[in-house]
């Protein structure tokens, strides 16, 4: 079971959700934090780590023994990362999507490929090692988000519980980050802001045809029409975190919403359950 | 010689752009015969990156041996330097004030780009 | 004219609410919104909609099944996995992994695919009770780069000229990537509004070494500091030596939440100690732009 944890804006709680869900649980279960550009799930699991790998993208290498000046494959190269001023093309790397491109229009066979770190991930235990960590970090400066979080993804195994933590928004690292997984939360406040932010986040997840329930934070601290929009659109509430004083104080030390409300464990603890449950009835 | 600025308007009396690379385009004065032509730079304001390389390249196609702009990318500096272009920094106001101060000696050439890449 | 962009490093830490705020007490400003990710200032401001323009970046491959043969050679050649077989042996581009490559394009036997603009949002000009403003919308599953930042800065700045505005006020998008370091760029003063936690602090910390980095001073509000005292402490602390004044503190106050559930700015909602409190910053503020 791979549940996604998401929110169309950021700030709403997905990653407190997220950590709730890993630690309230009894069995063992992976943490992939996708949220490259801001990973912060370590900073509540505060996982020991044993490894650290860099993440490796292709790039192109020029020969220029054999390159003719052509500077087809800077024409053709769509991200501008090839610039040939009738010489052999200069590269740049960070702009570099690795799609091939260029050595398939290249005339003299000139081009081959190179890794170049984009960034890393890390991989630990948390939990006394029930839990397992990993997270994907976007070097600074770096703008290819994807193929890291494509890293992240290939850790996360096909049986047992995994919990994602998605990177805010409804952009393309979003899509990427909940592929593959069984479900969706999408977790929001109850505020207007909030409100907008969630019908866009639903709008990508039925766009994708995945099957998703909202968790509402802070539930009775805003108005009720979050919850009016999920009764009409027929959106299953899966929890309801109240706002607490003594939560927030918590979290702004980093300890984690089952620190902070404790007895919100026996919910969160069944949250997988009860998808599981709802994914075999359909 | 020709020296290229960024700029949003096309003339010399128009403001310096304050970014290179997506600059809608270049005010390109000869300092030979002081006329200057407009250098359109407009597809690279949609560019969905690598705006500054592209950028260098077209002042590079317009000839010019001098760039007065307020800040250089380390794309677009490359791309500058790897032709001989050099890369002065310029000051608020318009193009042709711009261009009385470099001839002056007043501005400064940049040997490194002076902002991190953004795109 | 100048130009205040306000940021926060990690979201949620009431930008918005703030930039609402120095839009109602702003005289002769112009507003945009470049929190693209999350544009939330329109909710409090009610832009009424002048024009539309789309906004294109890029392109996008198409298929014509008419013409596939369904070689699956372009399957073979896509590294991003973007093309799918159909039940009728078609190869048909799924446009959420599609990155715009043109390779596919490229290695067709049968030139069977198109390379049109790939069409990513849309970009207002609007009019608001606190003056224009500009603003976007990102369509799903689209690259957010500083592109879409860049554009709303841009048209902002020219009808700024164009409407003889002092100030363009500008709602800046979360995070420390390439859509903040767009929208910071050239800018006359940041305002950096965070929050006492550990996150918070430490994407303060990042902002401050990009405006460093582009040489824009700062200024720093810690909102709802009374969640954590000794920790707002700190991030004064930490904002002095990363060069940025703190000029203020916002408690925690839930009439931030009624004044966005009305539709309204909170010195529209309310008046007392906390509208006071905000004016003081927005004078603040105005002081460091002189």
């Amino acid at each position: 079971m791979r549940i996604a944890v998401a929110s169309g804006k950021g700030g709403t709680g997905k990653t407190t959700v997220a950590v709730a869900i890993a630690m309230a649980a009894t069995e063992p279960v992976m943490y992939a934090d996708c949220d490259v550009e801001e990973p912060n799930g370590s900073i509540f699991l505060k996982p020991e780590v044993y490894e650290i790998k860099k993440v490796l993208v292709d790039v192109p290498v020029i020969d220029e023994e054999k390159c003719t000046s052509c500077g087809k494959c800077a024409r053709f190269c769509q991200f501008n990362a090839l610039v040939s001023l009738g010489t052999p093309p200069l590269v740049f790397p960070e702009l570099c999507h690795s799609c091939g491109g260029c050595a398939i229009v290249c005339p003299a066979d000139a081009i081959s490929w190179k890794g170049n770190s984009i960034g890393e991930i890390s991989l630990g235990k948390a939990d006394g090692g029930r839990v397992s960590v990993v997270q994907g970090k976007l070097d600074v400066g770096g703008v290819l988000a994807p193929p890291v979080i494509r890293q992240v993804k290939s850790h996360i195994p096909h049986d047992g519980l995994s919990v994602i933590d998605c990177p805010p928004g409804t952009s393309c690292p979003v899509i990427e980050s909940i592929g593959e997984a069984d479900y969706v939360l999408l977790v929001t406040e109850p505020t207007p802001f909030g409100l907008h932010d969630l019908k866009l986040a639903v709008e990508t997840v039925r766009e994708l045809g995945m099957p998703f329930a909202v968790v509402i934070n802070r539930f009775d601290e805003g108005d009720l029409g979050v919850e009016d929009y999920c009764g009409e659109e027929n959106i299953l509430i899966m929890v309801k975190i109240p706002h607490r004083r003594a939560m927030a104080e918590t979290y702004s030390r980093g300890g984690t919403l089952l620190d902070g409300i404790p007895e919100m464990r026996e919910i969160f603890k069944d949250i997988p359950r009860i998808i599981e449950r709802g994914i075999e009835e359909k | 010689m020709k020296i290229a600025v960024p700029t949003s308007g096309k003339t010399l009396e128009s403001q310096v752009d304050n970014r290179f690379g997506r600059a809608s385009g270049f005010v390109v004065f000869n300092t030979e015969d002081g006329t200057f032509v407009y250098a359109d730079n407009s597809q690279n304001l949609n560019a969905a990156q690598g705006a500054g390389t592209q950028a260098s390249q077209n002042v590079a196609g317009t000839g010019a041996g001098v760039v007065i702009a307020p800040s250089y990318g380390p794309n677009a500096f490359r791309v500058l330097n790897s032709v001989g272009i050099k890369t002065f920094i310029s000051a608020p106001g318009t193009v042709k004030e711009n261009i009385d101060n470099y001839i002056a000696g007043n501005l400064s050439e940049t040997d490194a780009a002076n902002v991190e890449g953004h795109w | 004219m100048k130009e205040i962009v306000v940021i926060s490093g990690k979201g949620g830490t009431g930008k918005t609410s703030i930039t609402g705020c120095f839009a109602a007490l702003a005289e002769n400003a112009i507003l945009a919104d470049c929190d693209v990710d999350a544009a939330d200032l329109h909710m409090l401001l009610a832009p009424e909609i002048i024009s539309r323009t789309d906004f294109i970046s890029g392109h996008e491959a198409v298929i014509r099944e008419d013409d596939c043969t369904g070689c699956g050679i372009c399957r073979k050649n896509c590294k991003f996995d973007a093309i799918d077989l159909t039940s009728e042996g078609k190869c048909r581009v799924n446009p959420f992994s599609c990155e715009g490559c043109m390779v596919c394009v490229e290695v067709c036997p049968e030139k069977a695919i198109d390379f049109p603009p790939n069409l990513c949002g849309e970009w207002y000009f609007s009019h608001t009770r606190f003056g224009p403003m500009v603003h976007a919308r990102l369509g799903i599953a689209q690259e957010n780069s500083g592109k879409l930042v860049s554009t709303v800065r841009r048209e902002a700045a020219a009808k700024a000229e164009e409407l003889k505005k002092d100030l363009l006020i500008v709602d800046g998008p979360p995070g420390i990537g390439c859509p903040v370091i767009a929208s910071i760029t050239g800018a006359s003063l940041l305002v950096v509004v965070t929050e006492p936690t550990i996150s918070g602090k430490h994407d303060m910390k990042r902002v401050l070494q990009l405006a460093k980095h582009f040489s824009v001073p700062a200024l720093v509000i810690v909102n709802k500091w009374d969640i954590n005292p000794e920790m707002t402490a700190e991030i004064e602390k930490e904002s002095l030596l990363g060069g940025a004044h703190p000029i203020g503190r916002i408690p925690y106050d839930r009439a931030f939440t009624v004044a966005q559930i009305n539709g309204r700015t909170l010195v529209e909602e309310t008046t007392g100690a906390v509208v006071e409190n905000i004016i003081t910053i927005w004078e603040k503020v105005c002081r460091k732009l002189k």
